[in-house]
C-alpha cells in the first residue's frame, strides 16, 4: 500500500512543496511519532551533484501536529495553514493544538487526488493564527545561508564552531548535514569525540576537516580507538593525534594498520621511535604514502644521505619525510653547494629543509656581504644553521649578523 | 573594488620583487594579503530578526494561541555560513620583470589600475643596474645557460669600455629622436629637444637613453642603463654585445630595476612589508607624484605628431 518514493508523481512535488511528506514519513507516523532516521534518509535516493545539494522534502515537517500521533494531510487547506514548514530539528515551537485524525486510506486517496482549498474558504480564528507564511525553502541551492535559520543541526554546528561557507564547497557535506538530525545522530558523535579528549573549542576546525564523521558509525568509531590504545598510545597522545588530524579515525584499523607497519620497516626504527613520530605528526598515517617513499629514496640516492642519519634526521623533525621534492633538491643544492656546508652539519640541522630557500639566500648573502658567513663549527663566529634559518628577522639582525635591521633592508634591495 | 569603508585601497604602489620569484606568484601573494588585511577589519555583530511566533497565553479561558512578537538570533549573516565578505581584489601589475632579474615593480589597486594604463601610455623611462661577468658566453647570456665559450679578458680596459657605451648610447640617441616622430625644425621640438624630454610616445624597439660604467673590476662590471621599452633578455642580450664589441665574451649576472618611472628603490616595499597598511601608507605617499608626472605628460603629448613621420604645420 506504501508508495515507493520513486512512483510519487512529480507534479507533486512542484506543487506540493510546503506540505510534501515522503511516504516514509507517513509509514512512520503511522506506526509511531518520531524523527526519521539517518538511515532512512540515506536509504532514499541520493539528488546531489557536486556542490549543488537538494534540501530534500525529508526534513519538512509539521511540528504543530507532530506531538499528537497524528499524520498530517498534504491535502486540505485548512491543515496547509496549519502546518507549518519548519525542519525537523526545529523543535521549538512545542504545540498542541487540535489533531486532526486520518486514515492511511484517506491519506494515499489523497495523494492521488488533490483538490486545491480555495483562499476565499473562511477559517476559524485558531486556525488562522496558526498560518505562518514564511518564503518557503528553496528545494535546491549551492548555499547552506539559505537553510541555517530553519535547521537546528545547522544552527548548533555554527555556534560550535564550523565552516558552513567552506563545508558546502565540499560536494555531497551540504546534503548529509541538512539530513542529519542533531539530537539522535551528531550529538553520540560528539560525545564520543569529547570522551577521547578532543576540547569544544578544538571540535569546530576539527568538522570543518572531517565532516564524514558524524556519518560514521560508533562501534566503528570505537573499534580504532580501541586498536590504537591496543598500541600502546596513551589518552592524550590519542586525543592529540585525533586534533592534528582529523581524518584519522575514519580510517578502517587494517589501513592504519598496515601504515604503520610501513613506517616501521621503511624507517627501520623501533616500536617506541615510531610511535613518537606518528605522535608528533599524524598526518603520516592520513596522507598517501607515495611522496615519503619518493622522499626516502631522494634523501638516499640524489641527496647521499646515509640510513641512520635519514633515520636521525627524521626523528628530529618529521615533516621532512612529506616536504616536496623539488624544494628537497633546490635546498639542499644551495645549502651544500653555495654555502659548502658537509652532509654532518646538516643531519644535526634538518630545519633547513623546512624553511624557504628565499630566506637561507638573503641571509646567507648578508652574512657574506658582512663576512660573517663562518659555518664551520671548529673555527671560530661559528652560526649554526638553525640559528640562520629558525629565528626571527629582528632577532637574527641584531645578534648573528651584528647589523641593524634597516641596513638588512637596504641590502636586500641590492640583491 | 567598490567602496571598501574607512580603507580605502586605490592606487598605485612599488614592492621590491626579489629573484627567483615569478611575477605572477608576487601578485597573488600581494592580493592574498590585502584580503586578509581587509577581511580581518570588521567585527561580526550577531543579528536579529523579528519573528512572530505562535505561544500559549493564559486567556480567560484558558490556554490560548495568540501570537508574539519575538526578537530571533539569525544566523545567515554569521562570517561562518557566509564565508569571508571580501574574496578577490583587482591587482594588476605594471612593466612586469622576468624570474631571474629583481627590483622595483609597480602594482595597481582597484582603481589604480586606470592609472597603469596611463602610465603606460606616458612612456617614462626606467633605471637598470646590470652586473656583467666577461670570459664566458652561453645561449641565454646569463650564468644559468649552456657555456657556448670561454675567453680571455685581459685585454679589456675600463677606456675600451666606455668608448663601446658612448658609441651605443650615440647610436640609441638617433633612434630616440626617429621614432618620437618629431620635427626638429619646430621651436617646440627644439626646446624640448634641449630639455631633454623627446621620446617616443608610442611602440618602438628597446631605446636605451644612458648607459655608463659604474664599476670595472676584471672580471666583473656594473652598468648603470636608462632605457624604455625593454625587456630584461634584451639587456643581458645588450652585455653579451658588449662583451663581442670587446672582442672577448660577457654573460650577464643581475638585472636590477631600480627605478621605474616616478618609484625609486625606496618607495618599493620589501616582502616584510607586504601587507594592508605599508601598502595603503605607499600608495598616499606615492599618489602626488603620481599626478605630477602624468600631468606633465600631457603636455608632452600635445605636441603635434604624426605617425608616418611627415612634419605636421
Amino acid at each position: 500500500m506504501a508508495l515507493s518514493a520513486q512512483q510519487i508523481p512529480k507534479w507533486f512535488y512542484s506543487t506540493k512543496i510546503r506540505n510534501f511528506i515522503t511516504v516514509t514519513q507517513i509509514r512512520n507516523q503511522l506506526g509511531r511519532p518520531r524523527k526519521t532516521t539517518l538511515r532512512e534518509l540515506l536509504a532514499l535516493p541520493q539528488q546531489s551533484s557536486g556542490n549543488f545539494f537538494y534540501w530534500g522534502f525529508k526534513n519538512y515537517r509539521t511540528s504543530s501536529l507532530w506531538n499528537s500521533s497524528q499524520a498530517p494531510s498534504s491535502t486540505r487547506q485548512e491543515n496547509i495553514s496549519t502546518q507549518d514548514t519548519h525542519p525537523s530539528s526545529l523543535n521549538e515551537v512545542q504545540l498542541k493544538t487540535e489533531a486532526t485524525n486520518f486514515d492511511s486510506q484517506v491519506l494515499l486517496e489523497e495523494l492521488e487526488d488533490v483538490p486545491p482549498i480555495s483562499p476565499l474558504q473562511q477559517i476559524s480564528e485558531e486556525d488562522a493564527v496558526q498560518i505562518i507564511a514564511e518564503p518557503p525553502l528553496p528545494p535546491a541551492s549551492f548555499t547552506l545561508q539559505d537553510y541555517v535559520d530553519r535547521s537546528e543541526t545547522l544552527q548548533k554546528l555554527v555556534l560550535l564552531g564550523v565552516n558552513l561557507s567552506k563545508l558546502e564547497k565540499r560536494p555531497g557535506a551540504g546534503t548529509l548535514l541538512l539530513r542529519l538530525d542533531f539530537k539522535n545522530d551528531i550529538q553520540k558523535i560528539l560525545l564520543f569525540l569529547k570522551d577521547i579528549g578532543v576540547e569544544d573549542n578544538q571540535l569546530g576546525a576539527f568538522l570543518t576537516k572531517n565532516y564524514i564523521i558524524l556519518a560514521e558509525d560508533l562501534e566503528n568509531l570505537k573499534t580504532r580507538v580501541a586498536y590504537l590504545e591496543s598500541k600502546k598510545f596513551s589518552k592524550t597522545d590519542i586525543s592529540r593525534m585525533v586534533v592534528n588530524a582529523p581524518y584519522l579515525l575514519s580510517f578502517p584499523v587494517d589501513r592504519l594498520d598496515n601504515r604503520l607497519g610501513f613506517f616501521q620497516k621503511e624507517l627501520g626504527l623501533n616500536v617506541q621511535k615510531t610511535r613518537d613520530l606518528v605522535i608528533r605528526l599524524p598526518r603520516l598515517l592520513t596522507g598517501s604514502l607515495e611522496p615519503v617513499k619518493e622522499n626516502m629514496k631522494v634523501y638516499q640516492l640524489q641527496l647521499g644521505f646515509k640510513h641512520n642519519e635519514i633515520q636521525h634526521m627524521v626523528t628530529r623533525i618529521p615533516k621532512i619525510l612529506t616536504a616536496s621534492k623539488r624544494k628537497l633538491t633546490e635546498t639542499f643544492d644551495y645549502v651544500h653547494n653555495v654555502m659548502s656546508i658537509p652532509h654532518y652539519i646538516i643531519v644535526k640541522f634538518p630545519q633547513v629543509f623546512n624553511s624557504k630557500l628565499l630566506k637561507i639566500k638573503e641571509r646567507h648573502s648578508f652574512l657574506t656581504y658582512l663576512g660573517r658567513a663562518q659555518y664551520d663549527p671548529q673555527k671560530p663566529n661559528y652560526i649554526s644553521l638553525d640559528k640562520l634559518v629558525s629565528i626571527p628577522d629582528e632577532v637574527f639582525c641584531k645578534e648573528v649578523a651584528k647589523a641593524s635591521l634597516q641596513d638588512f633592508e637596504m641590502f636586500l634591495k641590492t640583491l | 573594488m567598490g567602496w571598501l569603508g574607512p580603507t580605502r585601497l586605490h592606487g598605485l604602489f612599488a614592492v621590491y620583487k626579489p629573484p627567483g620569484l615569478h611575477w605572477k606568484h608576487l601578485r597573488d601573494t600581494v592580493e592574498f594579503q590585502l584580503l586578509k588585511g581587509l577581511n580581518s577589519q570588521k567585527q561580526y555583530t550577531p543579528q536579529e530578526h523579528i519573528r512572530f511566533l505562535l505561544g500559549p497565553i493564559e486567556g480567560s479561558e484558558g490556554k490560548e494561541l495568540t501570537l508574539t512578537a519575538t526578537s530571533v538570533p539569525v544566523l545567515s549573516e554569521h562570517p561562518l555560513v557566509r564565508g569571508p565578505k571580501y574574496k578577490s581584489m583587482k591587482v594588476g601589475v605594471g612593466h612586469r620583470l622576468d624570474i631571474k632579474s629583481s627590483g622595483v615593480l609597480v602594482l595597481g589597486v582597484g582603481h589604480g589600475n586606470k592609472l597603469l594604463t596611463d602610465i603606460y601610455n606616458a612612456h617614462l623611462t626606467k633605471d637598470y643596474t646590470v652586473r656583467g661577468l666577461l670570459g664566458k658566453a652561453t645561449d641565454d647570456f646569463s650564468d644559468e645557460g649552456r657555456l657556448i665559450e670561454k675567453t680571455t679578458y685581459d685585454h679589456v680596459t675600463p677606456e675600451k669600455l666606455s668608448r663601446i657605451l658612448a658609441v651605443i648610447q650615440g647610436s640609441h640617441q638617433k633612434a630616440l629622436v626617429m621614432y618620437s616622430n618629431l620635427d626638429l625644425k619646430t621651436q617646440e621640438a627644439y626646446e624640448m629637444a634641449v630639455k631633454g624630454l623627446i621620446r617616443p610616445m608610442d611602440k618602438s624597439p628597446m631605446l636605451i637613453t644612458g648607459i655608463r660604467c659604474l664599476q670595472f673590476a676584471p672580471p666583473e662590471f656594473l652598468l648603470e642603463i636608462q632605457c624604455m621599452h625593454e625587456t630584461q633578455q634584451l639587456l643581458r642580450r645588450l652585455v653579451h654585445e658588449i662583451g663581442l664589441e670587446l672582442k672577448s665574451a660577457a654573460i650577464c649576472t643581475q638585472v636590477r630595476r631600480t627605478r621605474d618611472g616616478v618609484f625609486t628603490l625606496e618607495d618599493a616595499l620589501l616582502r616584510t612589508q607586504w601587507d594592508m597598511h605599508s601598502i595603503q601608507k605607499s600608495i598616499q605617499k606615492a599618489a602626488p607624484r603620481i599626478e605630477a608626472e602624468l600631468e606633465k605628460c600631457q603636455t608632452v603629448a600635445l605636441c603635434p605628431r604624426d605617425p608616418v613621420g611627415q612634419p605636421v604645420y
